[in-house]
């Protein structure tokens, strides 16, 4: 019984759903509690005591349908009759046996009965079936489990049967192949379940794990959607990381209130003082994106980053230019978000890139928004068409901001040649990286918020 | 299980089934995760944890529990700032202060025949904790809740408006059933209470807090359902307007609305259709009852244009 849980919780993690030690001995005694008997009772108690939100709720439940079932192909009937005598006998009592097995059909409508689950079951673990990755790797698991269930004695007569001409010789054959191939169906759905148990989850956080990693500008359509999903995923870990309410202790202002309510029990003598604390500030960003056609695609993943964070943040500005500066905060919150880049790109994405003119923009028309709250982030690579760069509106704005930080999609060898005045701006900023990557952009937003702290 | 002998289960909570007829004597209408929840809470001594849109029933589920097992209710609402002294114990200030006037005098007599000053303090030591013991000490919910003798219901409402320091106090009351305090000790529940947490969930609970509780959520309900749960709470309804009026509901929740009208808000609009003797549902007494279902003007306005067509559909999924 314990095997069957802990075999379940290893699946239910490898789901994604995060099942610790304490939760797994709750569900032990859950097991002892309810029994087996009523199966929906069962889904809905192991899900009260191991799954601890709605989403891993769904998880769990699917996983349960997934592991507490059997494998799809083996309940279907359409397969060889079973000969109403039972089983043939060959003489051999491990053949016998195995013939025994192939023949169990008690189960519902012809599916396997207890004894051939039993030795499948037993069979799979010894085949370490649950170590699994690939969908090509049925094959090779469904022969190593009928290997572990001694298929090789059945073979082995089966081709001796074979080169016999004899009538009886021949329906013995029969017999042998039909049972082999039953028992071969039967592994093989077997070891297809256990893939979607544990292959399955394991190849996609693979998957996720790679495309995180890769350059944001070269993301093939097909990746965009796992990126999505995986930047969904870890602007949630930051959100719950950082949307931690902390309150910070002033040292030396007291609290005059708490204090005398904490020392009346001394007759107003002040033992233990406490002192006056200020809750945090919350997080004001803002982002200040360049479209311009090369770095669209990662101007693309900040923002959805940015709005995916929204939790944690408490006010969020964003500005789009390529020559004229926009406020895009409007249609990034109130569009859905595919559109709402479309709608930024058609109409600040064209005009050659100004970064002097973003400046000045933002100067004339959004300078209150910007106070020692606000962390400045800029996206681009700095690239101005030989226009004046504004030094001096960028070191204001810089003086105003609580930290700017740039992040720059072209590599570090490339900055200051030809017309990109990046490293005029460094000295400005609070830190300027090379962003490529979508874990780049999680290390710096980690950053920004950290310094809320 | 290893249940303690002296931690006798009641008749309500020995299976899932009673556990549903129970609830349903005191009249709440629970579905089976709802009393598997119950059941496995006292079975296995674990908290519950609530979460839910507002006015499905949380809270309701607590207070019927307690009336169905006649258990006392302890309750604590959770807000901003609530702290140990609100929500375990407090020492009774304006007591000791008094008693200390009071017995001045007393003291003066008993070290009177005391030599030395020595001799003064040792007679005082034995008496020195008499200010710090239960007879001034001002017992909050927490505490309330370990020192029923005949079993409690102890409801923790709302705590995700609670701060996260308070979540790390509970950790303690919520494993092991006992609160610490300092000058006395630690005082162990007599019989461990049914604890029930509620949440909001408008901020994310500590993991902590999550992994020692038993995890239900409670949604809207369905049609079935709803009908079962208002023919309990307005007696008096008739059983086609019930049918048109959940109807309605159903349909009002799948809108593009900001605050989707809860139980609560569907018990409240039957009492109100009941008062006003409204055989069946038209438009214009949906219109001039509205305001019941829907709290926000916002919202108001983006069903008003539909009040018709949404009225029509829902009579003729009532009559279907």
């Amino acid at each position: 019984m314990e095997g069957v849980l802990a075999g379940f919780v290893r699946a239910l993690r490898a789901a994604g759903a995060e099942a610790s030690t304490a939760e797994t001995l709750d569900a032990a005694r859950t097991l002892a509690l309810m029994g087996y008997a009523p199966r929906a009772d069962l889904k809905t108690a192991l899900g009260l005591v191991l799954a601890k939100s709605e989403e891993e709720k769904r998880l769990h439940d699917q996983v349960f349908e997934l592991y507490f079932s059997l494998p799809p192909e083996a309940t279907s009937a359409g397969e060889t009759a079973p000969s109403p005598a039972g089983p043939p006998r060959t003489g051999d009592a491990r053949i016998d046996a195995l013939l025994e097995l192939a023949d169990d059909r008690r189960g519902p409508a012809g599916a396997p009965g207890d004894a051939l689950r039993q030795a499948l079951a037993r069979a799979a673990s010894a085949a370490d079936v649950d170590g699994i990755r690939f969908a090509t790797q049925a094959g090779y698991f469904a022969g190593r489990m009928l290997d572990a269930m001694g298929i090789a004695a059945l073979e082995q007569r089966l081709a001796e049967r074979l080169g016999d001409d004899s009538p009886g010789a021949q329906a013995e054959a029969d017999a042998l192949g039909a049972a082999r191939e039953r028992l071969r169906r039967q592994a093989r759905a077997l070891v297809q379940q256990r893939f979607e148990l544990f292959g399955k989850p394991a190849t996609e956080a693979f998957m996720t794990e790679v495309t995180v990693q890769r350059a944001l500008g070269r993301l093939a359509p097909a990746e965009m959607e796992r990126m999505k999903a995986a930047i969904a995923r870890m602007a949630k870990k930051l959100a719950a990381h950082h949307s931690r309410r902390q309150r910070r202790l002033l040292r030396g202002r007291l609290d005059l209130r708490r204090t005398l309510r904490a020392n009346a029990g001394h007759d107003g003598v002040p033992f233990t003082l406490a002192f006056r604390q200020r809750r945090r500030d919350k997080p004001c960003i803002v982002a200040v994106c360049d479209v311009s056609g090369s770095v669209a695609a990662q101007v693309r993943f900040l923002l959805l980053f940015l709005y995916a964070l929204h939790d944690a943040v408490g006010e969020l500005r964003s500005f789009a230019f390529s020559n004229r500066l926009k406020d895009v905060t409007v249609p990034l919150e109130t569009l859905p978000f595919d559109d709402a880049m479309a709608l930024i790109l058609k109409e600040v994405g064209h005009g050659s890139t100004d970064y002097g003119q973003a400046w000045a923009d933002l100067h004339d028309r959004h300078w209150d928004g910007i106070d020692r709250r606000t962390t400045v982030i800029v996206l681009g690579d700095g690239r101005s068409n030989g226009t004046d760069p504004r030094l001096d509106l960028f070191a204001e704005l810089a003086g105003r901001a609580k930290r700017v930080l740039w992040l720059c999609p072209e590599p570090p060898g490339r900055w200051g040649s030809g017309d990109s005045a990046i490293l005029r701006y460094r000295p400005f900023c609070t830190s300027l990286t090379h962003c490529a990557t979508a874990s780049d952009l999680e290390r710096t937003l980690d950053e920004a918020l950290e310094a809320y702290h | 299980m290893n249940d303690d002998p002296d931690t006798a289960t009641p008749g309500g909570l020995a299976s899932i089934e009673n556990a549903i007829s129970m609830l349903a004597e005191v009249g709440y209408i629970a579905t089976r995760p709802i009393a598997t929840a119950l059941y496995l809470a006292h079975h296995l001594r674990k908290p519950v944890l609530i979460e839910g849109p507002a006015g499905v029933g949380k809270t309701e589920l607590a207070v019927s529990c307690a009336r169905a097992l006649q258990f006392a209710l302890l309750r604590l609402q959770c807000y901003e700032g609530l702290d140990d002294n609100k929500a375990l114990y407090e020492w009774k200030y304006g007591k000791q202060l008094l008693y200390t006037q009071i017995l001045k005098e007393k003291i003066g007599l008993l070290v009177d025949d005391a030599d030395t000053l020595h001799g003064a303090f040792a007679r005082l030591a034995g008496f020195q904790d008499l200010f710090f013991s239960r007879e001034f000490l001002e017992p909050r919910p927490l505490l309330q809740a370990m020192e029923q003798r005949g079993g409690s219901v102890l409801l923790i409402d709302e705590v995700d408006k609670s701060e996260e320091a308070f979540e790390a106090l509970l950790l303690e009351v919520l494993a092991d059933y006992q609160v610490t305090i300092p000058e006395i000790g630690t005082v162990r529940a007599l019989v461990p209470p049914l604890v029930i947490l509620t949440s909001n969930n408008t901020r994310e609970l500590g993991d902590a807090l999550k992994r020692r509780c038993l995890h239900l959520h409670i949604d809207f309900p369905d049609a079935a359902l709803e009908q079962r749960v208002l023919r309990a709470r307005v007696p008096g309804i008739g059983a086609a307007l019930l049918a048109q009026l959940v109807a309605f509901v159903q349909l009002l929740r799948v809108q593009n609305i900001r605050k989707p009208p809860s139980v609560a808000e569907s018990v409240d609009w039957a009492r109100t259709l009941v008062l006003l003797h409204a055989p069946v549902l038209d438009e214009t007494l949906v219109r001039e009852t509205l305001g019941v279902l829907l709290k926000r003007e916002s919202d108001v306005r983006e069903i008003d244009g539909q009040i018709g067509a949404l009225t029509r559909s829902a009579l003729a999924a009532a009559g279907g």
